[in-house]
């Protein structure tokens, strides 16, 4: 951690993120003790962020949605959607990949614009409008095709090859890069710019904000713009990752994103998170996976019942510290 | 007479709510250089004129003229924009970010852009330091007492640039040696140009700094006058629209002096709570009314909130009714017939978008347990007469407490109290922000219950009005209970000289230092001494 950025807030704020790096350092241990070298490593912890890129982008958006004092529940149809249609125009209208990737990223910067809009101006509460660009999207994708298409256009197969090489044949492929500048461009936005400020103090008391002269109504469409944006470039980054589109892919990926978001300290309430911590959260998700599939007999779904477990005790250790009397 | 022209100018102005008209052709003019006084009683439309001028509501008709332009402002970020820097009247910060983060939101200084984050500490030091608030600006406000916060909220407003200063109730919540300092402060914005526009309901202060004034009632104008012409009473009658109902309820108090029969209900010794309150004795007895008076920060809430169980006292014992042990939680007091009503109504108080009835008959159906249901029609009965005995001002008791104003909030909050009808009462600043006429009948209504039997704990920052009500004072300093006066020894005077001449090094574990000991209940007391 840069001493910078704990300068303006007293260090008690800063133990959900101490505890979750923690957690994900607890973790990478026990694996080291169970499994040896081979779980430590360099080429199985590049894995992590290239195995969960798409979920990192997309959570990067949903925790400054969370900070709002929102929710976006229609990431994963929306990943779901710009995979399928970018395939589809790849390979059956043979669209240029990077035109592809101009439509997909612009379909999501109207989709949160428009739901941003609708919640802020027609105060519809968030999770119903995003509910319904959940249905949306995910109906749109099945309407491109209800079958997957796979991608063998040359210029997107060939962004694979496209890495960073670590003696020892470890490599940071595209995809990964991707999401650790996302990562690094969300804790600027976060700490550095007066619009993650202003999210911030939006999430904390809306009405206080607007009589603090704080632009509202900008501040909680553009987290929407942002979040849908994300989550469609997540889609790209899903589609270059598996070199395939599926209308049915991703189910339930939103409440990866948002256990993700919780395990990295940010609160539901709103107000109060990092994105720092969100994408340790997103790691801890990929170290579990990783650890399960090391020990091979284990079935997937304990990742779900141990996610779930972590999350639990977030939750109880940021109801112990907010409770914390007056001073 | 030379002509200045106003800086800031509302021509005519009405606005209408649901029912209410809350301004109905209002002027109001406010020359640069100048301190200017808004005046009216709870309700009167003083804080909807300053959201009309600042553009937080739109006002039905009429124009506001800045600077010899008309404008409309679409938002309090267009006004402030524009140069007119307004603190509103609740506390309005966010109380998940820091201090510093708060004074600067929405304006923060950026350097290659960049926030600058050690500019924005630096800086809210700065201006703390103008109002001499020392305190860690890089802690969550949420952290802080109200009248810290509500500091923090004027050094947010003291923009150096800005050509208007707002400040709607600013001293609400201070003592009076942080009015002082932040007089001190504004008058120098005053002589560099500065146009204020002051609201208080303390006439002191606003005799004190204001050059001029504005009159307002039920939403009507009724004029503008210079200071000098118009003395207190005067003021009074104009706000009110008649005279000042005396303070006349003389209860029992006077004859306390004498051996007192009243029993002592609550007894706690060494009650201390580390960082809160050093170790203290107090005993509560029935039928009075003990007042606790100091400075803010002296300790006040913190004894109450130990009393009520809410915090966890560290060390002391205590006995209620006869049973020895420590009031545990709140809901333990409830049990008890004790009732508590909070500082900060906003954080701890009202459910604003529950109908008066319902906040006020809130603690009365706790008490009765939730399976007494008590039928609306008497619930409204019940709401009425405090709307009439309080004189709440709304259309109806099925108005969101939301809409009221603020004092008209504070009414309701201390009605749920007082109807709720518990042994045993905290009140925590009652009086906050409550015009003149209606904290005399909430003066007098504690007087009657506590004739009535009740027992309450009074916490007010201004001295007076404890003097009017107690029959006890327990005297604060530095959280430190140094003294209790009784009887004739109960005057303001008294209390400060007792404050002023406290010997702080005195040893925190005795109360054997009391510059003036209070022995009423002679045969209970030597009981417990020996
Ligand atoms: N948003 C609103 N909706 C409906 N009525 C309102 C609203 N805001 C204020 N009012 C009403 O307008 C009237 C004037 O309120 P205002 O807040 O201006 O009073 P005030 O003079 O500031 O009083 P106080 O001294 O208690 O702060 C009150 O009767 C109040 O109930
Ligand atoms: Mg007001």
């Amino acid at each position: 951690m840069n001493l910078r950025l704990l300068q303006f807030k007293s260090l008690k704020s800063y133990i959900p993120l101490f505890s979750t790096i923690a957690v994900f350092f607890a973790i990478y241990a026990m694996g080291a003790v169970l499994y040896g070298l081979n779980f430590i490593s360099l080429r199985v912890f590049l894995n992590l962020f290239l195995d969960n890129a798409f979920v990192g982008v997309i959570a990067v958006g949903m925790t400054f949605v969370i900070i709002s004092g929102g929710i976006d529940l229609s990431v994963a149809s929306v990943v779901a959607f710009v995979c399928i249609l970018a395939a589809k125009l790849m390979e059956v209208y043979n669209m240029n990949p990077f035109i592809v990737m101009i439509i997909s990223l612009g379909f999501g910067a109207v989709l949160g614009t428009t739901m941003g809009s609708i919640i802020y101006f027609f105060k519809v509460p968030d999770f119903l409008v995003t509910l319904v660009g959940m249905f949306l999207c995910r109906g749109l994708a099945y309407m491109v095709d209800v079958r997957s298409i796979p991608i063998r256009n040359e210029t997107f197969v060939n962004l694979n090859t496209i890495a960073i090489r670590f003696p020892g044949g470890a490599r940071l492929p595209l995809v990964a890069i991707v999401f650790i500048v996302v990562w690094f461009m969300g804790i600027y936005l976060a700490h550095f710019t007066r619009f993650g400020r202003n999210i911030y103090a939006v999430g904390g008391d809306e009405k206080s904000a607007n009589l603090m002269g704080i632009p509202v109504a900008r501040t909680k469409i553009l987290v929407y713009t942002m979040s849908s944006t994300f989550a469609a470039l997540g889609g790209l980054l899903y589609a270059n990752y598996t070199l395939s589109g599926y209308a049915a892919a991703v189910l339930g990926l939103e409440l990866d994103a948002i256990a993700a978001v919780v395990i990295g300290g940010t609160l539901l309430t709103g107000g109060v998170g990092f994105v720092e911590g969100t994408m340790i959260g997103v790691l801890i998700l990929g170290l579990i996976q990783t650890l399960i599939s090391f020990q091979g007999t284990l079935s997937s779904w304990w990742t779900k019942i141990i996610i779930g477990l972590l999350i639990f005790w977030f939750i109880l250790l940021q109801r112990f510290l907010s409770r914390t009397p007056k001073k | 007479m030379n002509i200045i022209t106003p800086v800031l100018q509302a021509r005519n102005i009405s606005k209408i709510f649901p029912g209410v008209i809350a301004l109905n052709e209002v002027n109001f003019n406010l020359l640069p250089g100048e301190i200017h006084g808004l005046m009216g009683e709870n309700g009167a439309g003083k804080s909807t004129l300053i959201k009309c001028l600042t553009g937080v509501y739109s006002p039905d008709e009429g124009d506001v003229i800045y600077c010899d332009n008309r404008v409309f402002f679409s938002s309090p970020l267009e006004s402030s924009k524009a140069g007119i820097s307004t603190v509103y009247q609740e506390v309005n910060l966010i109380p998940t970010l820091s201090v510093a983060e708060n004074i600067c939101a929405g304006r923060q200084p950026l350097k290659k852009g960049i926030i600058n984050w050690t500019f924005i500490n630096a800086h809210a030091k700065e201006l703390l330091a103008m109002l001499d608030v020392d305190i860690d600006v890089s802690a969550s406000l949420s952290e802080y007492s109200t009248a810290i916060q509500q500091m923090v909220a004027i050094a947010r407003g003291l923009d150096l640039e800005a050509r208007v200063l707002i400040l709607d109730e600013p001293t609400s919540s201070l003592d009076e040696e942080e009015a002082r300092k932040l007089f001190a402060v504004i008058r120098k914005l005053k002589n560099d140009g500065m146009g204020i526009i002051f609201i208080s309901h303390f006439l002191d202060q606003v005799y004190e700094i204001c050059d001029r004034l504005t009159v307002l009632r039920n939403g009507e104008y009724i004029g503008e006058y210079e200071i000098g012409e118009l003395s207190k009473h005067e003021l009074i009658i104009k706000m009110l629209g008649k005279d000042l109902a005396q303070f006349e309820y003389r209860s029992s108090k006077n004859t306390v002096n004498k051996k007192s029969d009243k029993k002592t209900f609550y007894r706690v010794k060494g009650l201390s709570k580390r960082n809160g309150v050093l170790p203290f004795d107090l005993d509560l007895r029935e039928g009075e009314v003990l007042g606790l008076g100091g400075l803010l920060g002296s300790g006040r809430t913190e004894i109450a909130r130990l009393l009520f169980g809410i915090d966890k006292p560290t060390t002391g014992n205590a006995s209620v009714w006869g049973l020895s042990g420590f009031i545990k939680n709140p809901k333990q007091a409830v049990d008890k017939s004790f009732g508590f009503c909070p500082e900060d109504r906003k954080v701890e108080g009202l459910i604003p978008d529950l109908t008066i009835r319902e906040n006020i008959i809130l603690a009365l159906q706790v008490k009765h347990g939730l399976f007494k249901y008590l039928s609306v029609k008497k619930q409204k009965e019940i709401a009425d007469m405090y709307i009439k005995l309080l004189k709440i001002k709304t259309p109806s008791s099925e108005v969101s407490v939301s809409k009221l104003s603020g004092g008209n909030q504070q009414k309701v909050i201390v009605a749920r109290w007082l109807a709720a009808n518990p042994k045993f009462l905290i009140l925590d600043e009652p009086t906050r922000g409550i015009d003149v006429g209606a904290k005399v009948e909430i003066q007098k209504m504690i007087l009657e219950f506590k004739d009535q039997g009740m027992s309450i704990l009074f916490i007010s920052s201004e001295l007076d009005e404890v003097v009017r009500c107690s029959d006890r004072i327990a005297v604060l300093r530095d959280r430190h209970k140094i003294a209790e006066l009784c009887g004739d020894d109960i005057s303001s005077s008294t209390i400060m000289y007792t404050i002023a001449n406290a010997n702080t090094n005195a040893s925190a574990n005795t109360n054997a230092n009391v510059s003036v000991n209070c022995n009423s209940g002679g045969q209970n007391e030597a009981e417990v001494e020996s």
